[in-house]
Formats: structure tokens, C-alpha cells, sequence
């Protein structure tokens, strides 16, 4: 049992439901432990109640983040009639919660989430990225209509996916979370990834023209980058990687919604 | 002599693949991999899994029938491990990239900078020196892998080779572009850097050759026994006292004379990152060192003395 206990508090590789907090009292047979192991067997159920608590806070703080978020844009829209200048209004909210998101990197690292740290990673790296590396440095194209796209896809996106967290973890589920969170999905995964590319995009011409971000030759570190070109490959990148995470949220939703058994690829 | 069967089962789906009857009870794992490729030849012995349990760890070859737990039936299950190349096909292809897309650099190849810079020299006699040492550095490594290595295993899943030359054949080809540049910086303190890189360079690189021909000597031809690594009369060994994987040890030191040699940020970053690689197997090894002997040494450390 103290073997299955330490399994579930390392580091999971499975790609199972994200944010399903490990169960704190396992349904095992319990021998006569030694006191050593039952103050053992007290401190793990503290730290899972410690763990359910502490994801509780983060994922109600991020819905409430994120509505913010949205409802600030609603009425920047409903009271200017037009799009330009939103993205300046909404920057600082937009960059703390998306920034406070990293966290969930280190949900997955402590075992406490069980989900792939890579997949969490690659995703928060990329919100970060465009927030920071692009749309908050790059101010041409502030005003550009992708940019408000992919702001709504991920604003509706993030607000189902922590209150279905939320829900999760107070157990207590209503359906339509759970449908918005495993449907939902399939249009706004790929509207936001065009929103982002055609941001990126509409960037580039700007960044060749600033030289921002890159290094030439000679100088004595040898090495040169060009932001340039990095960008081209970021967005060159969304070709593997937009499938695979994609066919990922497909495969969950199957087993979600209708209770299929996928086997998964043996690494 | 009472005879064996023996019924092979897929892991995953526990379907019946194989029977076989009347096998000796000396029969090894090795033998009953050959006894099942020829009911499926396209399951090579290399990349069959055979074990007692579904989820269970793998049998060895050498391992005997009549010496494992099973009873006159015996009952294991097959895992395809994938399409599997040998080692030593992997360590050629991956070191021979780098010795030879270093030197296309070094000669300044067509395409690679400006045309008016094609196959002409760098004018830093520092970067004539880094292409030696480089150069020498792979040569070692496809020549021991040729003439000194004893591999514990003789084949490794196919897809590696693709992600090991990417590794190898990208790194040699990004440091090769900054070191060999027309618009390459010398090293800031000179002359003093450059033996200095190269001193610490050739010691390391006689310290991973040491190592390496120990580690062969520990075990004799055709065998994979394995044995605790001990100081012999060269010194460049004595640092086994300290570490488990010295062979790492000299390989950082080697690529640290490099980076101090060239200057380069890119060879800096090849560094560090073999450094965690080599790290991650160094304790991993060591690891195992303390589990399969009970008077492991242990003042030891997995790659770094006191350190790491």
C-alpha cells in the first residue's frame, strides 16, 4: 500500500484526466503496520489535503482571473464599439494569470496533477510566449483583429477549464461543464491557434525591421540569433506539435464522455 | 531427461503466438527466442521481450528454463520491443556525422557563408587547433568503438538513431558554423586561454581512453559480467577512488577544455547539456553499482568527486 502511495505522489507519466487530485485515503488492507508506518500513512494524508486545498484555491482564483478577464473585454467593447486599444486595457491582467499559470508546471512535477509534465510545459511555454514575446513587445500589432481572437478563444477556453477543475475537486460535476470542457474544445483549439499564428505572423515584418531580440557577428561570445527566424520556426513548430495536442484532448474527451478504453502507445 | 513446454502468450492481448513441446530444461531464454523467431521471422530474437508477468521485467537471455519459477508448462509472455539496430551501427553513424560536417565547415564548403569566403582559411591559428582537436576527439571515439568497447547489449530500439544523429550531426553542425566564421572572435585572454583549454583538453582525452580500456580490461571477451571498477598502476585511473563513472568525468573536463579553447557559446551550451545527460547516466549507474554489490566503495560519487 505505502509503495502504491509513493507511486501516486511521484512524478505520473500517464496522460490521464489533468487535475484529478490523487485520492488521499487508498481503499487498501492495512496489515498491522509498525507506528512508523502509520505516521507515515498520516503524513502522506495530510500532504494530499494539504495538495486538494492548495488546488481548490488555484483553480477558483484562475476562473475568477479569467471571467475578469473576459468581462473586462465585454465592456471595453460594448462601451468603445471597437477592438483597438483593448488589448492595452486588458495587458496586466491578461500577463499576471497567464503568467500564474506556470504553476501548473510544477503541479505536475510534485505528482499532486496527474498529467504529463511535457504536455503542460509545451502549453504554458507557448501562452507565455505570446504574451510576453510577442504581443507585449511587439506594440504594431496590439490592435490586430487576431489578436482579439485568440484573447476570446483563450478566455472561454481557461473559463471552463478551471471550473471543471473546480467542480472536479469539490466533487460535484454539472454536466455541462463537462461537455463544455470535451466539445467546446474542437473549435476553439484550432481558432486559437489560428489566431496566434496570423499575430506572429503580422509581427514579422516589424521584427526584421528592429533587429529586436538578436545578436550578429562578430562579437565574443560567437554566437549569433536572429528573432527573425526564430519566429519562423515557432510558428513552423505548431505543425507537429498542434496534432499531437490536439488528437490528446480527442482521445480524453472518448474516454470522458463515453467511457472508452484506448490503449495507449507502450513508450 | 523430463522435457519442457512452453507456451509463449502476447502481453497485451494474451493471445496464444507459440507453442513449443519437448524443451530441454537447460534450454536458455536465448534459445527459446531463436525456437520463436522461426514460428514468426519477423520478430527477430533482438527485439523480442520475453518475461513471466504481462508487466514484468524482461528475462534475460542467459537465464535457464528448468532454473526459473515455472512449472513443466511454462507459461511467458512476449513484448515486440520495435525494429532494433546494434550498438555499434548507432555509435559509427552518430560520431562519423560530426567528424565529417565539422571538417565541411572548417574548409568553408560552398553554401555555408558568404561566396567570397568559399574554401578559404581562417586566418586564428586557434581554429586550426580546435579542428584537431575536434577531429582527433571523434576519431577516438569511432576507433573505441570499434576496437575497445564491450557492449552489455548488443541492439537498441530503431527510432534512437534518428534522435541521437539529430543530436550529434546538430550540435557538431551549429558549433562548426561559429568556429570556423569568417567573423569568429579569438579568445579574449589569448594565448595563455588557448594552452591552457588544450592542456586540460589532451589530459582529459588520455583520462577517457584510460578509463575506457579499464572498464574493457574488468570484463573478458564475449561475456557480460560485471564487476566493480578499481585504480590500476595508470594514474590517470586513480580517480576511481573518488568517482563511479570517471569516463564522464574526463568527457566534461574534455568539452570544458573545448569550450575554453573556442569561446563559443554554442560548444558552452553542447556542454552543459551533455553534462546533464552524462550526469542522469552517471547516477543512474552508480545506483545500480550499490544495488548489485553489497562493499560497493563509499567514498565514491557518480561523476563529480564530493560533488555530484
Amino acid at each position: 500500500c505505502l509503495h502504491r502511495l509513493d507511486q501516486w505522489f511521484s512524478n505520473g507519466a500517464g496522460m490521464d484526466d489533468p487535475a484529478a487530485p490523487l485520492p488521499t485515503s487508498p481503499s487498501c488492507h492495512e496489515e498491522d503496520g509498525t507506528v512508523e508506518e502509520k505516521e507515515n500513512n498520516n503524513k502522506k494524508r495530510t500532504k494530499g489535503a494539504v495538495a486538494t486545498a492548495w488546488l481548490t484555491f488555484y483553480n477558483i482564483a484562475m476562473t475568477a482571473g479569467w471571467l475578469v478577464l473576459a468581462m473586462a473585454m465585454m465592456r471595453f467593447y460594448i462601451q468603445k464599439g471597437t477592438h483597438k486599444g483593448l488589448y492595452r486595457s486588458i495587458a496586466r491582467t491578461l500577463k499576471f494569470f497567464q503568467t500564474f499559470a506556470l504553476l501548473e508546471v510544477g503541479h505536475c512535477a510534485l505528482g499532486i496533477v496527474r498529467t504529463s509534465v511535457i504536455v503542460t510545459g509545451v502549453q504554458v511555454c507557448s501562452r507565455i510566449f505570446m504574451v510576453w514575446f510577442v504581443t507585449n513587445s511587439i506594440r504594431q500589432i496590439q490592435n490586430e483583429e487576431s489578436v482579439i481572437l485568440f484573447l476570446v478563444v483563450w478566455t472561454m477556453t481557461e473559463i471552463t477549464r478551471y471550473s471543471y477543475y473546480t467542480f472536479n475537486l469539490l466533487h460535484h460535476l454539472p454536466y455541462f461543464i463537462k461537455w463544455a470542457r470535451y466539445n467546446l474544445f474542437i473549435v476553439l483549439y484550432p481558432l486559437g491557434v489560428a489566431g496566434e499564428l496570423l499575430t506572429i505572423y503580422a509581427a514579422l515584418p516589424f521584427v526584421r525591421r528592429s533587429g529586436m531580440y538578436s545578436m550578429r557577428l562578430p562579437n565574443k561570445y560567437n554566437v549569433s540569433f536572429d528573432y527573425y527566424y526564430c519566429l519562423i520556426v515557432f510558428m513552423l513548430s505548431y505543425i507537429p506539435l498542434f496534432p499531437q495536442l490536439f488528437f490528446h484532448m480527442l482521445r480524453q474527451r472518448r474516454r470522458v464522455l463515453h467511457g472508452e478504453v484506448i490503449v495507449e502507445k507502450d513508450d | 531427461m523430463k522435457h519442457y513446454e512452453v507456451e509463449i502468450l502476447d502481453a497485451k492481448t494474451k493471445d496464444k503466438l507459440c507453442f513449443l513441446d519437448k524443451v530441454e530444461p537447460n534450454a536458455t531464454i536465448g534459445e527459446i527466442k531463436s525456437m520463436f523467431h522461426k514460428s514468426h521471422p519477423q520478430w527477430y530474437p533482438a527485439r523480442q521481450s520475453i518475461r513471466l508477468d504481462p508487466k514484468g521485467k524482461s528475462l534475460k537471455d542467459e537465464d535457464v528454463l528448468q532454473h526459473l519459477p515455472v512449472g513443466t508448462t511454462a507459461t511467458f509472455y512476449f513484448r515486440d520491443l520495435g525494429a532494433q539496430i546494434s550498438w555499434v551501427t548507432v555509435f559509427l553513424t552518430e560520431y562519423t556525422g560530426p567528424l565529417v560536417l565539422y571538417l565541411m565547415f572548417y574548409f568553408r564548403v560552398s553554401f555555408i557563408y558568404a561566396p567570397k569566403y568559399d574554401f578559404t582559411t581562417s586566418k586564428h591559428w586557434v581554429v586550426h587547433l580546435a579542428c584537431m582537436c575536434h577531429s582527433f576527439h571523434f576519431m577516438k571515439r569511432l576507433l573505441e568503438t570499434l576496437f575497445v568497447h564491450r557492449f552489455s547489449h548488443g541492439t537498441m530500439p530503431l527510432r534512437n538513431i534518428f534522435k541521437n544523429c539529430t543530436y550529434y550531426w546538430g550540435f557538431a553542425a551549429w558549433m562548426a558554423y561559429y568556429v570556423n566564421h569568417p567573423l569568429y572572435t579569438p579568445p579574449i585572454y589569448g594565448e595563455q586561454q588557448i594552452r591552457l583549454a588544450l592542456i586540460i583538453f589532451l589530459f582529459c582525452q588520455i583520462g577517457n581512453f584510460s578509463i575506457h580500456i579499464a572498464l574493457r580490461n574488468l570484463r573478458p571477451p564475449g561475456s557480460k559480467t560485471r564487476k566493480i571498477p578499481y585504480p590500476t598502476k595508470n594514474p590517470f585511473t586513480w580517480i576511481f577512488l573518488l568517482v563511479s563513472c570517471p569516463n564522464y568525468t574526463y568527457e566534461l573536463g574534455a568539452w570544458f577544455g573545448f569550450t575554453l579553447m573556442t569561446q563559443c557559446l554554442p560548444v558552452a551550451f553542447f556542454t552543459l547539456v551533455g553534462f546533464i545527460q552524462m550526469t542522469v547516466w552517471a547516477k543512474g549507474k552508480h545506483r545500480s553499482y550499490l544495488k548489485e554489490f553489497r562493499d560497493y566503495p563509499p567514498l565514491r560519487s557518480p561523476i563529480l568527486p564530493f560533488i555530484l
